[in-house]
């Protein structure tokens, strides 16, 4: 058996083989292996005895069960109206710089995948973003490529202090 | 049960308790629009479409998800009723491309019947579909699913789950992306989709529809090196009349024959010999199991044995219970034995070279188009059948070709490959396959006809999800002897979310029947994704009672009696299970994946 049908079984296990169990279980399989395959689909549709359209619709509703491999770091920038009134429109340009990708794409070292999201309720400190489940607030072109850099220096660091990890 | 009083339209009405408001209003004859709702169906009230007012509150209610309560007044009708439906169907409408007159369901639209109805301007809302990316899916040989028709009513949602307990459509994405999508948006045929054409039978729209082969099959016809043979299965001679203005449960089978002669087909022959061929074939097949498995004591033998004649359940099978590919049997659907035939031994008789054969066939059903672009289905050398219609196009051809259907006079099909059997007939209804074959078997096995009064097995028949039927085998013939006192054990199951139910039994090795009939579609093939619409409860018990009318009106009601399958047996196929009939008539399947 594979790694997906073991993890699958597993999360099936400890949750119940019910509808009601099809969201924890997905949870499940991105805390393990970030998005979700369609072989991982396939399996828990198996398991809880539905079909997989119906645990692809699923997923798909919810903006955080990715169905596509992502980046190691997501940065998720706000596209509602407070933030695009503050400037979402430049800090995604700038985060396109940076990156060297675009809107919904993700780099070729698989560090970072660029995307925009409904409200994270940051209005009051637009524009904002998240980046995996750290939010940063009140951003400026600036602030961007200061986050980036650190991002970025924080995995050279790890690269070079393989122990730290 | 209790009565609940309430007044509709000022007119005071009594309905059982539990009714909606829009079956109060029905039963007053007070049409009420709707398009997500369906008898068949599940409330879903999410179209808004029959939206009524109930005086004194502010809100409009949707009608077909609100209980009728006592002392309700409700309004179907007032300004603020119609103003709100308008509403409605002008938003539906801005997100639907409305290219009506090239549209396949042009006449027959249900949103198309609305926006006339309602008289929605030309201008009333920004047409917001050259916005939308929508995606058309022309790929599979059945199904059509063009999303930038659907109104997202999931009627098709509903059939898939509901009636066939498939799924391979369900909602996906959100807000103004929300779709109905298959496993990752793959392409219809790729996915679980059996092509039942339950959903295409149910879509208020274009969005879902069967594809269609008319113009290929006029341009053979205008083709005079030609020879056109066209095939009808049984349940189309009892619906073809409801697509032509004729009451449902009528029986056409002499009309259509005088029609498909107009239309230019040169021979016009019946699915139900190859039926009644089935049935030998089949018939034989599950005797044959049988010795192996209680004399042979072979351990490869499959049993129970299901039947093969539905291809949508041939397709759900393969996707999702391939480790029992080996118990259903080989022998080929009515439909693909006589595409092996007709350019085989009927080209022969008649002298026709089978290149200048076309080999048209009529359905009930949307999955034999899929059936017949099967690879595996080329057994005659060529295409054994090379084009589907369904009673749909069939009328809609009728249509075009001007003829005056209820005028014709009734005629008889060509002879060979003709004549059939009351067997045959109830192919088309659920429990007839089990009824033809035991009608067939037990006589083979005991000299003797089963032992139910007038060969009218009446276990098997009828509406019941999952039926079961068993018949004690006693003084058989000499060479049948190991089966004296067997007791046959059948189980009948019609919609596929009813064959799920006895599958999962015999996977868990709790079901010990020897003979399982299985139909895609509820009500067998008479409740077809082919068929006229509107199908429903009402409409499929209708085309029931037209089947065994027929059935009991036929001369000959047992399939190995039918004189045309003595002679092909005599002349060209020696014996059943003969390596002829290996050749033509059985075929193979392929396991699938799950989604």
């Amino acid at each position: 058996m594979s790694e997906i049908t073991n993890l699958v079984k597993s999360l099936a296990e400890k949750h119940g083989r019910y509808q009601e169990s099809l969201l924890p279980i997905l949870q499940g399989v991105i805390e393990q292996q970030k998005f979700l395959s369609e072989e991982a689909m396939v399996e828990i549709a198996r398991e809880l005895d539905i079909s997989a359209a119906r645990v692809f619709g699923t997923a798909s509703f919810y903006s955080f069960l990715n169905t596509r491999p992502l980046g190691q770091y997501v940065i998720r920038v706000c596209r509602t109206i407070t933030c695009m009134m503050h400037g979402k429109n430049q800090i995604i340009q700038e985060l396109e710089k940076c990156l060297k990708i675009k809107l919904g794409e993700t780099t070729l070292d698989g560090k970072f995948t660029l995307l925009e999201t409904n409200c994270l309720g940051q209005c009051h400190k637009g524009p904002a973003m998240l980046v995996n489940d750290e939010p940063y607030t009140q951003l400026t072109p600036e602030k961007v490529r200061d986050i980036i850099q650190s991002l970025k220096m924080n995995e050279a660091s790890k690269l070079s202090n393989p122990d730290l990890n | 049960m209790s009565k609940i009083n309430l007044v509709i339209d000022h007119i005071q009405v009594s309905v059982e308790s539990g009714s909606t408001i829009l079956e109060a209003a029905k039963k007053m004859n007070i049409k009420i629009p709707t398009l997500c709702h369906h008898e068949d169906l599940c409330v879903a009230g999410n179209c808004r479409v029959c939206m009524v007012e109930q005086v004194g509150s502010d809100r409009l209610l949707p009608s077909c998800a609100t209980p009728a309560a006592e002392g309700m007044e409700i309004l179907t009708n007032s300004l603020k009723v119609r103003n709100a439906r308008k509403s409605v169907i002008e938003l539906l409408v801005s997100e639907h491309r409305a290219e009506c007159t090239r549209c396949y369901k042009n006449g027959t639209c249900e949103l198309q019947h609305l926006s006339s109805e309602y008289l929605i301007g030309e201008d009333s809302l920004i047409d917001l579909v050259p916005l939308k990316e929508f995606t058309i899916d022309y790929f599979s040989p059945s199904i059509i699913k063009d999303d930038s028709k659907c109104i997202r009513c999931q009627r098709c949602v509903r059939s898939c789950d509901q009636l066939q307990n498939i799924g391979a459509l369900s909602v996906a994405y959100k807000g103004q992306k929300m779709k109905i999508a298959s496993f990752f948006e793959k392409p219809m045929y790729e996915v679980v989709c059996t092509n039942c054409g339950q959903c295409v039978n149910r879509c208020p729209t274009g969005a879902l529809i069967e594809r269609n082969y008319i113009d290929e099959v006029w341009s053979a016809i205008n083709d005079p090196q030609k020879h056109l043979v066209v095939q009808t299965a049984p349940a189309v001679r009892i619906a073809l009349g409801e697509a032509l203005g004729m009451e449902p449960g009528k029986i056409v089978t002499g009309k259509m024959v005088a029609a498909l002669r107009r239309l230019g087909f040169d021979s016009v022959l019946d699915t139900d010999f190859s039926a009644d061929l089935t049935i030998i074939e089949e018939g034989n097949e599950l005797l044959q199991r049988l010795k192996g498995a209680l004399v042979d004591k072979d351990p490869n033998v499959k049993l129970p044995m299901t039947t093969s004649c539905s291809p949508g359940w041939i397709k759900y099978i393969e996707h999702m219970y391939p480790q029992l590919l080996g118990n259903v049997s080989t022998a080929k659907s009515p439909q693909q034995m006589f595409g092996a035939l007709a350019k085989t031994y009927y080209a022969n008789k008649i002298n026709v070279e089978p290149e200048n054969m076309v080999s048209v066939s009529v359905m009930p059903c949307t999955a034999k188009k899929y059936e017949a672009n099967r690879p595996e289905m080329h057994s005659s050398g060529y295409k054994d059948v090379d084009l589907v219609l369904t009673t749909r196009e069939l009328a809609r051809m009728i249509q075009q070709a001007g003829i005056d259907f209820l005028a014709l006079e009734n005629e008889e099909y060509d002879s060979i490959m003709g004549m059939s059997t009351g067997a045959a007939v109830i192919f088309g209804a659920t429990g007839g396959v089990m009824e033809a074959a035991l009608r067939t078997a037990y006589e083979v096995v005991t000299g003797r006809d089963v032992p139910f009064d007038g060969l009218n097995i009446l276990p098997v028949r009828g509406m019941e999800e999952v039926k079961e039927a068993s018949i004690k085998i006693e003084n058989p013939l000499p060479a049948w002897a190991f089966l004296d006192g067997v007791e046959l054990k059948t189980c009948v199951a019609h919609g596929l979310a009813n064959a799920k139910k006895v599958m999962d039994r015999v996977v868990k090795g709790e079901a010990n029947y020897h003979f399982i009939e299985i139909m895609a579609c509820p009500g067998g093939c008479l409740g077809g994704g082919g068929q006229p619409i509107p199908t429903n409860k009402e409409i499929r018990e209708k085309r029931t009672r037209a089947i065994y009318e027929e059935d009991a009106g036929k001369p000959i009601r047992k399939s190995h009696e039918n004189p045309e399958v003595i002679k092909i047996y005599d002349e060209f196929l020696v014996k059943p299970l003969g390596h002829k009939s290996h050749e033509l008539l059985h075929t193979s399947y392929t396991e699938r994946n799950r989604y």
